[in-house]
């Protein structure tokens, strides 16, 4: 392995302990947040594509990203950028951020939207598919808030987004 | 800055920016006045995902050397600002600290058009000939479409309820039409922003926005609006005195200092 890819195997491996600040099941890879990673000798430059742009974590992201990065061995300074091309859709998220949100108590997005532009979601907590939306808007800008008519419990979704929208 | 067109991309993102960032201000204040905590919670999200579309222009001017993205939001006088007068009116009698009497029927009349409107102008940047205002474009469309819904229902719903919330809303709706005539318009810069290609014509996107929303307004009953020719036109920085006292509330807090990072 060349040196500057054991540095990147290093740096997605960093990348993958640092957590969505407010789920911390959940790594801003897991989130599909990393969009490329740059080195140039000892100067890191990671792309990020923000999930909703008024996302007030953004700032608290790149701050634990460039604290996180900096402990890299034989990396001298880190940039993180972030970039709208390509835009981040929910279809992102990896199979490990799904399970990650779960576990938190939050269902994933769903993968399909219908031609509607309604959709699916099962219950975060027991499965069923017996559930109400109750708001599309949550308490932060990517999350809704649905009920489940099986468990009666109230849970969150994170809200599909997808260019067709 | 007046009749001073050197770079269209500019002025359009001037025009953008502080539409949205007026509109989220005049959101803002609804804060724990909505008529449910549900609705609530769901105009703050709207409110914080338009400020975040706010900072995404004014981080354009930014990179494009026009300033620092805070101080184009926050510092500006009203004399300076591109956005629509419809933005810029209050929310109704009252402070939002002391005694509001804000007019639901007003915020909902008010955002449905607005939302209309932005979701147009956004379509239309979608096919830019620069290539930043396409990117932005793709990133806004995705989550106006949610903010499109909610107030499309509110829209709808309270038009066809009671006969007290029709006329409420009738009234509502006129007081915003009769801000509408500058929504559209680029002011001044129109020749430079169209032949550059940024975004289509004021007339081919008032006629899309007929289009568009006819059918909600035949669900309700009422007649297609047309715009009118603009009293004022906030595009080319003409407003009303409501804008600088918001522009002085919004800021307080960074003026108190100015290189502290917030
Ligand atoms: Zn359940």
């Amino acid at each position: 392995m060349a040196a500057v890819d054991i540095m990147i195997d290093q740096i997605y491996k960093v990348l993958d302990t640092v957590k969505d600040p407010e789920i911390d099941t959940v790594s801003v890879l897991d989130l599909g947040m990393v969009e490329h990673v740059d080195i140039d000798g000892q100067q890191v430059v990671i792309k990020m594509l923000p999930t909703f742009s008024g996302c007030p974590a953004l700032n608290i992201i790149k701050g634990n990203i460039e604290r996180a990065i900096k402990t890299v061995e034989n990396v001298d300074s880190v940039e993180v950028q972030f970039i709208f091309n390509p835009p981040w859709t929910s279809d992102r998220i990896t199979e490990k951020g799904k399970a990650g949100l779960k576990l938190f108590g939050i269902a994933p997005p769903p993968k399909y939207l219908e031609e509607d532009g309604s959709w699916h979601v099962e219950c975060a907590y027991c499965g069923s598919d017996y559930v109400t939306m109750d708001n599309i808007f949550g308490p932060t800008a990517c999350r809704s808030i649905l009920y489940c008519k099986s468990c009666k419990n109230p849970f969150e979704a994170m809200k599909p987004i997808s260019t067709i929208m | 800055m007046t009749g001073n067109i050197e770079n269209p991309v500019v002025e359009l993102l001037f025009q953008l920016a502080d539409d949205d960032y007026l509109f989220s201000y005049r959101g803002s204040e609804w804060l724990g006045l909505a008529p449910h905590i549900e609705e609530d919670v769901a105009f703050s999200s709207i409110t914080q995902d338009t400020m975040g579309h706010a900072t995404m222009f004014y981080r354009l001017l930014e990179g494009l050397g026009v300033g620092v993205a805070d101080s184009l939001a926050h510092i500006r006088p009203a004399s300076e600002r591109k956005n629509s007068i419809l933005v810029e009116r209050p929310n109704g009698e009252g402070y939002y600290m002391d005694n509001p009497q804000y007019d639901w029927a007003y915020a909902v009349a008010r955002n449905y058009i607005y939302t209309t409107a932005k979701k147009i102008k956004i379509d239309s940047l979608k096919s830019s000939s620069d290539e930043t205002l396409r990117d932005a474009a793709v990133k806004v469309s995705m989550e106006i479409y949610y903010h499109l819904l909610h107030w499309k229902t509110w829209f709808v719903q309270l038009f066809n309820a009671t006969e007290d919330a029709r006329k409420r809303m009738t009234t509502a709706l006129e007081k915003v039409l009769a801000d509408c005539g500058d929504l559209f318009s680029y002011g001044e810069a129109a020749t430079a922003i169209t032949n550059a290609g940024l975004i289509e014509s004021e007339e081919v996107l008032v006629n899309r926005w007929i289009e568009y929303v006819k059918p909600v307004f035949e669900t309700i009953k009422v007649e297609v609006p047309t715009f009118g020719k603009p009293q004022q036109n906030g595009r080319n920085q003409e407003h009303t005195k409501e804008l600088q006292q918001a522009i002085d509330t919004m800021s307080e807090v960074y003026a108190t200092d100015l290189a502290a990072s917030w």
